[in-house]
C-alpha cells in the first residue's frame, strides 16, 4: 500500500517539477523580450499571452505536487497542537466534505470547458493568434492530478487513524532547511551550544524551559 | 485528557465565532440569503482554524454555497467554478508572484548574507549598538531582496546572534532586532504581499510599490533609531564593540604601502605609483587599488556631467510624450524609442557587479549615509538635476540617475512649470556641484586604508543587492517596466548574482525552481479557492448585508479605519496574511467608498498591520524560526519579550502613517497624478 502511495506521490512530484521549469523559461523569455523591445525595438505581440500560459500552467500543475509535500497553507493555530490521530480525523472529514466535491466539480467542469474550446479551436485575441484550448485543458489535467493525490492523502489519513502516526513522505527541498542553512554560513551545532555560557549567567531566571 | 492552553485559546475563539453567528441568525427577523453568506464566512474561519488546507476549504465551501445561491442549479455552479479558476490562471497581475519568489530564492542562495553582515557591521562599528544596527540593516536589505521571512530570520540567527551574544548584548535586544528585521521584507517592496493585495483589491501594484516604499523605509528607520537610543541610554544592553572586533586586517601589500608612505589611501597610492617609494608592491596592484579608491570621484564626475546635460537640455517632445505614457504604468505597450534610455535597469544592475562605475551608482544613497560617514551620501542628494522641479526620493535616486533618458522623462513628468528653468544650469546646479566637490574632498581626506577595505567589502556585497532592488523597484515605479517584466529581469539579476558569487549550479537552480513552484501553487490555488468563495459571498448578498450593517453603525472615517484595522489585527492571530487578504479584503474594499478612504492608502495600512502579525505572540512565526537556531538556554519567552518593543514601534508606524498619509501617498501622487 505504502508503495502505491509513494508511486502516486512521485508522479505528482515529477509532473509538478517538470512544469516548474517554466519559471526559468519565463525569466529568460521576459528578460529577452524587455531587451528586444527597448534595445532592438522589436516587441512581440504574442509574448504576454505566452507569459500568461506559462504562469497558469506552472501553478496549476504544481497544485498536486504541493499537496503531495503537504505544502498548501493551513491555519496552524490549533492543528500543530493536535495529536496525529486527531489531525487525521479532521483531515479525513474535511477531505470528504470540501476537497472531493470541490475538485471533482472543478475537473468535470474544466473538462467540458476545455472541450468547448477545442471544438471551436479557440484562439487568443492577439495579432499573432495562438491556440488557447491546450491552455484550457490544463484545468482538467491539473484537477485530475489533484484528485488522484487527494485520494492518496485520504488513504494516508486512514493509515494514520489506524497506526496513530503519519506515514512517511519522500523528502523534498524545503524553504527553511535549517541544516542546509547552517552549512551555508558555516555554523556548527557545537558553536551554538557553546554560546550558552553567554546566555545562562545573565538571564538565569527561567532556566532551560522552552 | 488534559487540554493544553493553546488549544483552549483556539477553541474559545472558535466558540465565540459560532456563538456570534448563532445569535445573529436567531435575532434576525427573517433569514435571507445574506445571512447565509455571513454564516458561510463564520464557518470558513472555523474550518480554516481546524487546519485543513485553506485553498480547498474555500473551494469546497464556496461551491456548496454557490449552489445554494443559484437555487441548486448545478450547471451554473460548475460554470462559475471553472471561470473563477480560469480567471486566476489568466491574471496578468499574479504572474509576477512566481517571478519575484524565484528571484528571492536565487538571491538567498547566492549566499552573500555572511559578507553583507560582516561588511555592514565593520562599516557601522562606531554607531552605538552597532551590531544590532548592522543586523537590522542586513535584514532590511536581504529581506527586501528575498522576501522569505523564515530563511532570513534563521540565517541571521546563525550569523548575528552569536556575535551579539559574544559582544555582551542582551538576549532580548538581539532576538528582537533579528526577528523584527527579518519581517521587513513583507512590507518593503518588491513584496509579494503587495501584489496579492493589489490583485485582490484591484489597486495598481505599481502605485502600491511606490506608496509602500517610504513607510517601509520609515519602519526600518524607526527600528534603527530605537536600537541606537537604547544603546545610548542603556549601554549595558548593547555595549560598544571591542577594539579587536573592530580591527580590520589589511592585505599584506596594502599594509606595506601604508607603512612606507601614509595611511591616507589616495595620496599614499599616488605616491606609491610614482615608483620610488612603492615598497616593492607591483604597480598593477596599486593601480587596481587606485581604481577602486577613485570610484566615488568617477561617479561624481559622471553624475555631475549628466545632470549638467539634463539640466541644460531643453525639454524635448519625446520626453513629454513619454511622460504621458508614464501616467498609466499598467499600459502594456510602451514605445521602444522614447524609453530606449530605459535600458538602464537590470542589465546595468547586473553588470554593475563587475563594472564599478555602474555599481557605485547606488553607492551614494542612504545606506552609505547610515554609517561609514562617506560623503558620497551627500553627493547622492545633489547630483540630481537641481534645476528640475522633481525632488527624487533619495532611495529611488539610484535607479534614476544612471541613464540620461530616464532623468529627463522623469523631469518631464514633473510638468511644465519645470520647463523654463531647464534651459540653463541654474545656480542650484553649481551650488550642488560645489557642495559635492567639498564632500568628495572630505571623503578622500578621511579615507584610510582600513576604510578602503570596508568600502571594498561593501562593494562586493551591499551595493549589488541594493542596486538590484533599486533597479527592479525603480523601473516599476518610474513606469519603465511592468511589475512582471521587472520581476523577470530581477530573477535574471538573481542568476547573475549567484554566478558572480560562484554559487550557480544545477542543484541550486533546481532547488529554487521547485520551491518557486510550491510557493506559487500555494498562493495561486488560494486565489482559485477565494475567487469561488467571494463569488458565492457576493451571490448570496452577504456584501450588502455587511454594508448595511456597517452603515447603520454611523461610524466616522476614523472610527471605521480603526475598527477595520483592529479586526485585521485580531484576524492576524489565527490566520495567515494570505488568507486574510484573499478572504477579507473583498469584503472591506467595497466599504471604503462610503467613507472616502483611498484603497491605496488602506492597502498600506493593511500591509503595515499584517506585518505586526508576524511579531505578535503566541503565533509569531519569526520567533519559532529563531528559537530553532539559538542556544538552548534562550527561551521563547525571551524572544517574545524582545519582539514586543518592535511591535510597539510597528503600531507607532501605523499611527504615523495614519496621521501623515503623505508618507505613503506623496510618491504615488508625484509620479502618477
Amino acid at each position: 500500500m505504502q508503495k502505491l502511495l509513494l508511486a502516486v506521490d512521485r508522479l505528482s512530484t515529477w509532473l509538478g517539477q517538470l512544469f516548474a521549469w517554466s519559471i526559468v523559461v519565463l525569466t529568460f523569455m521576459i528578460t529577452y523580450e524587455v531587451f528586444s523591445r527597448y534595445v532592438l525595438n522589436a516587441p512581440h505581440d504574442w509574448n504576454l499571452n505566452v507569459q500568461i500560459m506559462l504562469y497558469g500552467t506552472l501553478f496549476m500543475m504544481a497544485g498536486a505536487y504541493t499537496l503531495s509535500k503537504n505544502g498548501h497553507v493551513r491555519g496552524d493555530v490549533l492543528y500543530g497542537f493536535f495529536r496525529p490521530r486527531t489531525q487525521a480525523a479532521i483531515d479525513l472529514i474535511l477531505y470528504i466534505v470540501f476537497f472531493l466535491p470541490g475538485i471533482v466539480a472543478l475537473t468535470y467542469a474544466g473538462w467540458g470547458y476545455a472541450n468547448e474550446a477545442l471544438a471551436i479551436r479557440e484562439q487568443t485575441f492577439s495579432a499573432t493568434a495562438l491556440p488557447l484550448y491546450p491552455f484550457k485543458f490544463v484545468i482538467p489535467v491539473a484537477g485530475g492530478m489533484l484528485l488522484l493525490q487527494g485520494i492518496v492523502e485520504i488513504v494516508r489519513c486512514i493509515t494514520c487513524l489506524r497506526d496513530g502516526e503519519w506515514p512517511s513522505r519522500e523528502h523534498d527541498v524545503e524553504e527553511v532547511d535549517v541544516d542546509k542553512l547552517k552549512e551555508m554560513v558555516h555554523v556548527k551545532d557545537e558553536d551554538i551550544a557553546a554560546l550558552d555560557k553567554y546566555v545562562a549567567p545573565a538571564n538565569y531566571v527561567q532556566g532551560g524551559k522552552s | 485528557m488534559k487540554i493544553r492552553k493553546e488549544l483552549w485559546f483556539g477553541f474559545i475563539i472558535m466558540g465565540l465565532i459560532v456563538a456570534g453567528t448563532a445569535v445573529m441568525l436567531i435575532s434576525a427577523p427573517t433569514i435571507t440569503n445574506g445571512h447565509l453568506g455571513l454564516m458561510m464566512l463564520a464557518l470558513v474561519v472555523v474550518a480554516i482554524m481546524l487546519g485543513f488546507p485553506t485553498a480547498f476549504t474555500l473551494m469546497g465551501m464556496g461551491m456548496v454555497f454557490t449552489w445554494l445561491a443559484y437555487e441548486e442549479n448545478t450547471t451554473k455552479t460548475l460554470d462559475l467554478m471553472v471561470q473563477a479558476a480560469f480567471k486566476v490562471m489568466s491574471n496578468d497581475v499574479l504572474i509576477s508572484i512566481p517571478l519575484f519568489v524565484f528571484m528571492g530564492y536565487l538571491v538567498e542562495r547566492a549566499n552573500l548574507i555572511e559578507k553583507l553582515f560582516k561588511s555592514l557591521h565593520l562599516a557601522l562599528a562606531r554607531v552605538p549598538g552597532s551590531l544590532a544596527v548592522a543586523t537590522l540593516f542586513t535584514c532590511a536589505v536581504f529581506a527586501t531582496a528575498t522576501g522569505i521571512v523564515g530563511a532570513v530570520v534563521t540565517l541571521m540567527g546563525l550569523l548575528a546572534l552569536p556575535q551579539m551574544l559574544r559582544g555582551g548584548y542582551d538576549v532580548r535586544v538581539s532576538a528582537g532586532a533579528i526577528t523584527a528585521g527579518g519581517c521587513l521584507g513583507i512590507l518593503i517592496p518588491p513584496s509579494v504581499l503587495l501584489i496579492v493585495y493589489g490583485a485582490t483589491a484591484g489597486v495598481s501594484v505599481v502605485q502600491l510599490y511606490a506608496g509602500a516604499f517610504f513607510p517601509g523605509i520609515m519602519l526600518a528607520g524607526l527600528y534603527i533609531l530605537y536600537v541606537i537610543l537604547l544603546a545610548k541610554l542603556k549601554p549595558a544592553l548593547a555595549p560598544p564593540l571591542s577594539e579587536e572586533a573592530r580591527h580590520i586586517t589589511l592585505p599584506p601589500m596594502t599594509q606595506r604601502i601604508s607603512d612606507a608612505v601614509s595611511n591616507r589611501a589616495l595620496p599614499a597610492l599616488l605616491t606609491a605609483l610614482k615608483g620610488s617609494r612603492n615598497a616593492g608592491v607591483p604597480s598593477d596592484y596599486i593601480l587596481k587599488q587606485l581604481g577602486i579608491t577613485l570610484l566615488p570621484a568617477i561617479v561624481f564626475v559622471l553624475v555631475a556631467g549628466m545632470s549638467y546635460r539634463s539640466a541644460t537640455e531643453p525639454l524635448d517632445p519625446v520626453a513629454v510624450m513619454q511622460s504621458g505614457g508614464l501616467a498609466e504604468p499598467s499600459g502594456s505597450q510602451r514605445e521602444g524609442r522614447g524609453a530606449s534610455g530605459g535600458v538602464q535597469e537590470p542589465p546595468g544592475a547586473s553588470g554593475s557587479l563587475q563594472e564599478p562605475p555602474a555599481a557605485s551608482g547606488g553607492l551614494k544613497e542612504p545606506p552609505a549615509a547610515g554609517g561609514l560617514q562617506e560623503p558620497p551620501s551627500a553627493s547622492g542628494g545633489l547630483k540630481e538635476p537641481p534645476g528640475s522641479g522633481v525632488q527624487e526620493p533619495p532611495g529611488a535616486a539610484g535607479g534614476v540617475k544612471e541613464p540620461p533618458g530616464v532623468t529627463s522623462s522623469n523631469a518631464a513628468n514633473a510638468a511644465p512649470q519645470a520647463a523654463p528653468e531647464r534651459r540653463t544650469a541654474g545656480r542650484g546646479f553649481w551650488i550642488g556641484l560645489g557642495v559635492g566637490a567639498i564632500a568628495l574632498f572630505g571623503l578622500y581626506a578621511m579615507l584610510s586604508f582600513q576604510r578602503l577595505e570596508v568600502f571594498k567589502m561593501l562593494l562586493a556585497s551591499f551595493f549589488p543587492l541594493v542596486i538590484l532592488i533599486l533597479a527592479v523597484l525603480g523601473s516599476i515605479v518610474f513606469g519603465l517596466a511592468t511589475p512582471t517584466e521587472a520581476a523577470a529581469v530581477g530573477a535574471f539579476g538573481g542568476f547573475i548574482l549567484a554566478a558572480a558569487y560562484r554559487q550557480l549550479n544545477l542543484a541550486m537552480v533546481k532547488e529554487s525552481v521547485f520551491l518557486t513552484a510550491k510557493t506559487s501553487a500555494m498562493v495561486c490555488w488560494l486565489f482559485v479557492g477565494s475567487a469561488i468563495f467571494s463569488a458565492a459571498f457576493a451571490l448570496l448578498g452577504g456584501q450588502e448585508l455587511v454594508e448595511h450593517w456597517v452603515m447603520s453603525m454611523n461610524l466616522s472615517k476614523t472610527q471605521f479605519l480603526l475598527l477595520s484595522q483592529v479586526i485585521i489585527f485580531v484576524l492576524g492571530w489565527p490566520l495567515e496574511w494570505t488568507e486574510i487578504i484573499v478572504i477579507f479584503m473583498p469584503i472591506f474594499i467595497p466599504l471604503l467608498d462610503n467613507f472616502g478612504v483611498d484603497p491605496l492608502f488602506f492597502g498600506l495600512l493593511v500591509a503595515l498591520n499584517l506585518q505586526t502579525a508576524f511579531l505578535s505572540p503566541p503565533v509569531a512565526m519569526a520567533a519559532f524560526y529563531l528559537k530553532g537556531v539559538s542556544p538552548p538556554h534562550v527561551t521563547l519567552n525571551q524572544i517574545f519579550a524582545g519582539m514586543l518593543p518592535f511591535m510597539g514601534i510597528q503600531v507607532l508606524a501605523i499611527f504615523l502613517l495614519y496621521m501623515f498619509p503623505g508618507i505613503g501617498l506623496w510618491l504615488p501622487q508625484v509620479l502618477y497624478k
